[in-house]
Order: C-alpha cells, then structure tokens, then sequence
C-alpha cells in the first residue's frame, strides 16, 4: 500500500520547519487530530504557532511573517473563512512585490471537505479570492502533485494558495490525463470532483462512450496546453468541467476561456446556487459520479 | 543637562521643520492642481514621528515601521529621501515606491518602513506578524479611527500576549474624517490597552513629555502610546478644517527662539529648492 496524502503534506511541513527555520500559522493545529493527520506533532518552540481566534488579524499577522522572508505555511481549516482570513493576504502579501518590490512569499492551506456541515465550512471557496492579482491557485489531490507544488512555492516570490480537499488526505494514487484518440466528449475535474470523474469516466467507457480526462491541478495561472486543445478540438461534443465551488465561480472563469482557444462547447457542473443547510437532506454537495454521468448524456442526447 | 534637553529640542525641532515645509510645498501643489490625486497631509501632526525618532536615533535602534495613510512626516521624521518622496508625489519612477504608491502608500527599506495597502489598520496586524517573525522591535503608527478597528484590536492582544518588543502610537487627531471621537466611542486608547495589560500612555505631542515617557520603557515591554495632535489640513486635499487650530510647531518654535527661527528659514528655503529640482 502506497503513502497517504496526508503523510507525504506532514512531511514536507517537518521539513519545511527544520530545514528553512519557517513557521506554520493557524487556529487549533496542536490537538483535534493535528489537521486530520497532516501536521507533525510539534508546537511554538518548533515553529507551529498558534493564532489567537481573530481571523481578520490573523491573516495579517502570517502577511508580516511573509514579509520579513519566512515563508510560513497558513493552514485555513475551512475555505469559507477565506473571507475574513484572506483580506490582508490577497490585498498586501499579493500586491506587495508588484508596489513595493518586497516579495511575500506564503503557503496557504485550504482545506475543503463536504457534508452536513454548511455553507461555511462546506465545500471550496477559491471564487471569493480568484480574481486577486499576485495569487496562485493549486488544488492538488495526490502526492507527486502535492510535492511539485510545495517545491514550486520554494522557487516561486509569490503567495501561492493550495486548495486542499479532506477526501484526498487518504488518497495513495496518481492520476493520469487520458487525451488518446477521438474522445466523445473530455471531462476536466477539479479539486474532488477528479475522484468522481474518475468513477464516472470508468462507467460510461463500458457503456461504449469515448471518455477522455484531464486533470487540473493549476488553477491560477490557468494554462491550457496544445494538446489539450488539440484533444479538445477533436472531441465529438467538447468538455465536462466540474468542482466542489459553486458553479458560478472560478469553474465559469475557466470554462470560458477553454471555449475561447478551442471554439467547443464547455459544460460546468459545480455546487448548486443555493445554500447548504446544516443536515445531509439540505446539503449541497459537489456533483458525484452518478451526476457527471447524467449530464454527459445530457450533452451527447443534445446533439 | 538643560542643554542636553535643548539640543534633544532643536533636533526634534529640525525633523519637524522637514515634514512641515514638505507639506507647505505639497499643499501649494494641490492647490494648483499639480497632484491630482488623494493626498493625506500630516501637518500639525509631526510631532510624534520627530520625537520618537529622535529617540530611536540617540539609542541607535532601527526598528521596523509600519505607517498608514498621512505618512509623509513618518517617513520624513525617520530619515526617508526627500527627492524620492518628491518623486513619488510626482509619480515618477524613480520615486520612493516606483510611482505606484501615491501618498497612501509609501515605503523606504532604507529606513526599514513598509508601504500601507489601504485598509485603515492593516499595519496593526502586518506589523505584528513581521515583529513577531523577526523579533526586531517595531513601530506601528495607526490613528484614533484605525484603533477601532477589530483587528487592531485582536493585534494588541496577541502583542501582549507574545511579550513583542512594540510600540504602537497612536496619532489622535479626534477625526474619522470629520466623525468626532466621541460620537463613536466611550473608551479612551489608554485604558483599552491597559485592559490587554499593556503598557499604555495618553499624552499631548510635547516633546518633552513624549520622550519622557518613552525613552526607558521603549521596546522592553508591549507599549501602546496615545498621542494628542492637532491636524491642520483636511482629512484629504488641501484645505483646513478651522482656523486657528493648536499648532506645536509654531509653539516650539517660538519656546526654542533664535536657533529654530534660522533652521526654520534654512529648512523652508531647501524644500522649496527641492520641489523646484525634482
């Protein structure tokens, strides 16, 4: 059995620690399963740093650290707490080498699960940051992803946001972009939804359809490959997007843009434009495989 | 020792001159409709940026400075290049923030002061990070209004509570714009900061009185200083709020006499040369 997400994230953040003397910020990391298993078991003197539960302040308070070189690590336990958390991030640390030529590199972790627990605390929230200049987005589900982006974020000036799903800590495989031949139709899944559309794809090859796959780990900046567009373009009915954000959101933002370099349809499915309540019958999940299927034969029926 | 105490004056005297006839030129320029956009003058208010710099300078400490809007006399007060600062009101390039920082937003690493990003108090938190990270001693210079903001507020506590070697001023100057202190609050800066068992002071911008305070206690203990200023220009722009409004700077150069009148003539003559230059 293959090493779990969560322990490759713990390691890079020892190592982070020790070798680069940085800080990891955040609300209630010592204790309550130390981040679901994904932070070492360390604490002020090792540089683990508690931060009083003023999240506004907190936010800047991991800004001053960036500033002074640090590099610190800011684990956000609930994406919808980017809101109050990232104000000071995206509009000093993201800005400040663009106005004052002091780079202030940071790692934010944002952690996403789903289920029964609201709209705050349920589901990604990168649309309310996305469009903030000076940020970059990664939403990395395996561990070789993760590892590039830690190891880009070292070379990298800038304030690098990871978009983090609780569903992928357990995860112990790789994914794999699947463009050969003529597809029916190309699925390109964020964040969760990557596992879903996995299952999905799986399904509907049985069933005779021609399913190509592309995985997107780079969110901001979003760059489309040649051979994305080229697979795109040979494609019968173009793509499926889906994510765990609301589908009026960054998922709308990309998807216009593969429809911009490809001249083919793009479909989204993210979460519903409605709010999650606090129980499993008013939830508001991100789309399953059982949806995604759904909706490509939606899309191909259309034609 | 009453020289030591006239020659503490005369160099607080002359940090002030600086920033006060900076500002003259910069009003007239406004007023000719030079500079075009959001200028937040500090006249009136140079007081506490010359004395604690003046301290900081005898003790040879550098600390870390994080001002916000009317920041001209911070950066002036600690040292900041005056053409760069010219420059930058200019919006040139070669200003001390590369012309992106207007008035708002200026920075000088030379004397370790970094740019604000707008949001009035931000430096609170920001300053609080880096103080803590570095463990350099720090200044934060916020005004009455930015003292109520929550998270400044969640920023004196954390200062407190990590022991950072921070002085946090206060430039009370009565005005959230023109919102009054008391039509917005009940609570005096010294008492909320006493209540997060900080060090905290509530004075008037005398020099005398700012030093004698700050120079023993400075950066060994969390220290929040209130201090009394009287702003003479508006909030933004040029243009003044009243008449006659309480002015240190004419006050002290009247107390400290011949000396001060010449470096006040000097100082004005040099600015205007300067402004001419750049």
């Amino acid at each position: 059995m293959g090493k779990e997400l969560r322990q490759t994230i713990k390691t890079i953040t020892s190592h982070h620690l020790k070798k680069n003397k940085s800080q990891v910020f955040g609300q209630n990391l010592t204790g309550v399963g130390w981040v679901a298993g994904t932070l070492p078991k360390l604490f002020e003197k090792d540089g683990v740093i508690e931060l009083p539960m003023a999240d506004v302040a907190g936010g800047g308070i991991v800004t001053g650290s960036a500033l002074m070189g640090k590099r610190p690590i800011y684990i956000i336990r609930y994406q919808g707490y980017n809101w109050f958390n990232c104000i000071f991030i995206v509009n000093y640390a993201c800005k400040s080498n663009a106005i004052w030529k002091i780079p202030c590199p940071m790692m934010i972790r944002g952690i996403s699960s789903e289920g029964s627990i609201g709209p705050v605390a349920g589901s990604a929230h990168i649309s309310t940051i996305y469009k903030m200049p000076g940020l970059k987005i990664f939403s990395p589900m395996t561990n070789k992803e993760y590892s590039n982006v830690y190891k880009n974020f070292m070379k990298s000036k800038d304030v690098f946001y990871i978009s983090e799903h609780r569903s992928s800590y357990s995860n112990t495989k790789e994914f794999k972009n699947d463009l050969t031949g003529n597809k029916d139709i190309i699925l390109m899944p964020i964040s969760v939804t990557r596992f879903a559309a996995e299952k999905a794809k799986l399904i509907l090859e049985k069933k005779g359809f021609s399913v190509g796959i592309i995985h997107l780990v780079n969110l901001k900046p979003f760059l489309i490959k040649s051979e994305w567009i080229k697979a795109i373009k040979k494609s019968k009915f173009g793509v499926l997007m889906t994510d765990n954000d609301y589908v009026d959101g960054v998922l709308r933002i990309l998807a216009h843009q593969i429809n911009e370099k490809t001249n083919k349809p793009v479909s989204v499915l993210g979460l519903d434009d409605k709010t999650a309540g606090h129980h499993k019958k008013v939830d508001n999940l991100p789309p399953n495989e059982l949806k995604i299927i759904e909706r490509v034969k939606i899309i191909i029926k259309k034609k | 020792m009453i020289n030591n105490k006239r020659n503490f004056s005369l160099n607080v005297f002359e940090r002030a001159s600086i920033c006060r006839h900076f500002e003259n030129e910069v009003y007239k320029r406004i007023v000719k409709k030079e500079i075009e956009f959001p200028v937040y003058l500090s006249a009136g208010q140079e007081y506490a940026p010359a004395t604690i710099a003046e301290i900081v300078s005898k003790k040879k400490i550098k600390p870390l400075i994080f001002g916000q809007h009317r920041g001209h006399s911070i950066y002036l007060s600690f040292g900041g290049d005056i053409n760069k600062l010219i420059k930058e009101l200019k919006g040139k390039k070669d200003g001390c923030t590369y012309g992106m920082g207007g008035s708002l937003s200026i920075h000088s690493m030379k004397i370790n002061m970094y740019g604000h990003d707008g949001f009035m108090g931000s430096n609170a938190c920001i300053g609080t990070g880096a103080c803590f990270s570095s463990k350099k001693p720090t200044i934060i210079f916020i005004g009455d209004a930015a003292l109520e903001e929550d998270y400044v507020l969640a920023s004196l506590s954390w200062v407190s509570k990590k022991k950072l070697p921070i002085l946090f001023v206060v430039d009370d100057n009565n005005y959230a714009v023109l919102t009054k202190k008391d039509e917005r609050r009940d609570w005096e800066a010294k008492e909320l900061a006493k209540a997060f068992k900080m060090q905290s002071f509530d004075m008037m911008d005398d020099p005398m009185k700012i030093s004698k305070y700050l120079k023993k206690s400075l950066f060994k203990k969390p220290t929040l200083v209130n201090i009394h200023t009287q702003r003479i220009f508006w909030h933004a722009g040029a243009g003044k709020d009243k008449e006659n409004v309480f002015d240190r700077y004419l006050q002290q150069k009247k107390l400290l006499g011949r000396k001060a009148d010449l470096l006040d003539e000097k100082i004005k003559k040099r600015m205007k040369l300067l402004w001419e230059k750049n």
